[in-house]
């Protein structure tokens, strides 16, 4: 990161790490997906099927994506998923859950959903709250990212870096990570494709689902490929950002957790090795 | 460089961050905090508002809904709420096949009005196909005839003090220990002006089926579903919304949902 902001102490060996934009950004957005996710899958279970095109086919099958609770040949209630025609049993989770006693159908359980039980008027005053504080955060940190160039800098990949992947993977498999305070290759490819890629599409196709923005805009029905088929990319970007939150905290773990909290929360960030010694940096 | 090693300290931490995800996970701890009437909920639901006026700065009053080609209707127009009135009126009128139905136009009205469903169907008519938008997420294409309600707002001539326009209809809905309610909707005037804005009587080129609400619906094609209110009895100009029902502007809304349907 900029080598103005290192501070003093310990014989540069703390740094500035994350501007107060980037740590803001961040928590506002970890709340923020956090209901959104929440809320979402509430939503969701109103009708928890999706589909490609411009409408959902009732006579005719264009689904990609389904939650059912069905009967079984003995009569017990059994949660069916059903992804690119091919059906799993997901009682206890998906389709069926809750304790034997008080069974619910429902597509994704009480625990997965705010609020707990199934309220669509309710999920949708949460969903559209957060899904504004999501999009203005996200434009207010585009601004920003560009204005003081944290997004050449730090998000979009060198040609040099580009051609170091496969050696990053290799030092990644071996759990061998380089403390310096920069984010390696692998780190700028994740980071951009969830803020330039994924943040972007979420939203897009969020707005795509609007009946008022389809009289707006009715290019993003367009490029997005209809209604539906915006919903059912809205719902993958969705698991891409889950995907994303598993593999985000695991790393954060196994890059050494308290060092790596403190720089999202304070800046600070302790650097391990050498500053020659970032192999894949350069 | 130091290599990776699950020492104590770090497993324990590792274990700490994890387990501190956790709690989150009992979603029930926030119900509290949403339901009708707490203040947190009435702040979040502030963002409708935003969203409804930023909609109506950014889409013009005449910008049309999107319309599709007559291949794109592929099924029949799926029915959902209330699909088959059992309400007293009702049924008189569905007994003798809406020959006796009258709508009326009413409320801050210079002329109110009173016309047959065959007088309806004489006036000038605007066919559409246009995709309805079900809250719950779903999509339907149809193609809906009907009359622009423009046509009888021009007709009745609107007091300048009239904001909204309120759809009052013969069907009731269970709505638990209040009993059966009877279902009202409302619109602003910029929608309610709407070019695809109309009193549909047919649906498909059949006349409007029982289920998708006859003898008139109103097709509000930049809104969603429940803003689209079946069974329609009459029609009242209002400057505010209050005395109806909870007074949030619409059965559903009265439950939770927003007044504003564009989104």
């Amino acid at each position: 990161m900029n080598e103005n902001l290192e501070s003093d102490s310990a014989a540069g060996s703390v740094i500035l790490r994350h501007r107060l934009i980037t740590r803001l950004t961040h928590w506002c957005w970890a709340i923020a997906l956090f209901l959104l996710l929440l809320s979402g899958l509430q939503i969701f279970n109103a009708h928890p099927t999706l589909y490609v095109g411009a409408q959902s086919g009732f006579e005719f099958d264009n689904d990609v994506f389904s939650i059912k609770a069905m009967r079984d040949a003995a009569g017990n209630a059994e949660g069916v998923t059903t992804v690119f025609g091919k059906s799993f049993d997901t009682t206890g989770v998906l389709g069926v859950s809750g304790p034997d006693s008080a069974q619910s159908y429902r597509g994704f359980p009480a625990w997965a959903t705010v609020p707990s039980y199934q309220d669509l008027a309710t999920g949708r005053v949460v969903h559209f709250f957060f899904a504004w504080l999501f999009a203005v955060v996200f434009l207010l940190w585009l601004f920003a990212s560009i204005i003081n160039g944290h997004l050449r800098r730090d998000i979009l990949p060198t040609g040099g870096e580009l051609r170091s992947v496969p050696r990053s993977i290799l030092d990644h498999l071996r759990l061998r990570f380089h403390h310096d305070g920069r984010y390696n290759v692998l780190q700028k490819l994740s980071y951009g494709g969830v803020l330039l890629v994924i943040f972007p599409l979420i939203i897009l196709t969020g707005l795509t689902m609007s009946p008022g923005m389809n009289a707006a805009w009715p290019w993003l029905l367009d490029i997005f490929g209809g209604r539906q088929t915006a919903r059912t990319i809205h719902f993958a970007c969705m698991l891409l950002l889950v995907t994303f939150f598993v593999v985000h905290i695991a790393m954060v773990v196994a890059a050494g957790p308290l060092n790596e909290l403190r720089s999202i929360i304070t800046g600070r960030y302790r650097i391990s090795g050498h500053r020659t010694d970032m192999g894949a940096g350069k | 460089m130091k290599s990776f090693a699950l020492n104590r300290r770090r497993f324990l931490t590792s274990v700490g961050i994890a387990a501190s995800t956790v709690p989150f996970a009992g979603c029930d701890a926030l119900d509290g905090f949403l339901s009708g009437g707490s203040p947190v909920r009435d702040v979040l639901a502030t963002a409708n508002s935003l969203t409804y006026r930023v909609q109506r700065m950014l889409i013009d009053a005449d910008k049309l809904a999107p319309e599709f080609s007559s291949s794109e209707i592929r099924q029949g127009q799926r029915p959902n709420g209330s699909t088959d009135p059992n309400d007293e009126a009702y049924l008189a009128h569905r007994t003798d096949n809406f020959a006796s139905y009258r709508l009326q136009v009413q409320g801050l009205v210079e002329k109110p009005l009173s016309y047959s469903l065959a007088e309806l169907q004489n006036m000038p008519s605007r066919t559409q196909i246009t995709r309805h938008d079900c809250v719950e997420g779903w999509s339907c294409i149809a193609k809906w005839s009907g009359l622009q309600l423009s046509q009888l707002l021009d007709e009745a001539k609107v007091k300048p003090e009239a904001r909204f326009v309120v759809f009052h209809c013969f069907d009731s809905m269970n709505a638990g220990l209040a009993g059966n309610v009877g279902y009202y909707e409302s619109i602003d005037l910029v929608d309610a002006r709407h070019p695809q804005t109309i009193l549909a009587y047919g649906c498909n080129d059949q006349p409007l089926q029982i289920a998708n609400g006859a003898p008139l619906r109103v097709r509000i094609e930049r809104q969603l579903g429940y803003k689209m209110a079946k069974y329609i009895r009459s029609i009242e100009l209002v400057s505010t919304l209050s005395p109806f029902g909870k007074g949030k502007g619409g059965f559903w809304e009265d439950y939770g949902y927003d007044w504003y349907g564009g989104i």
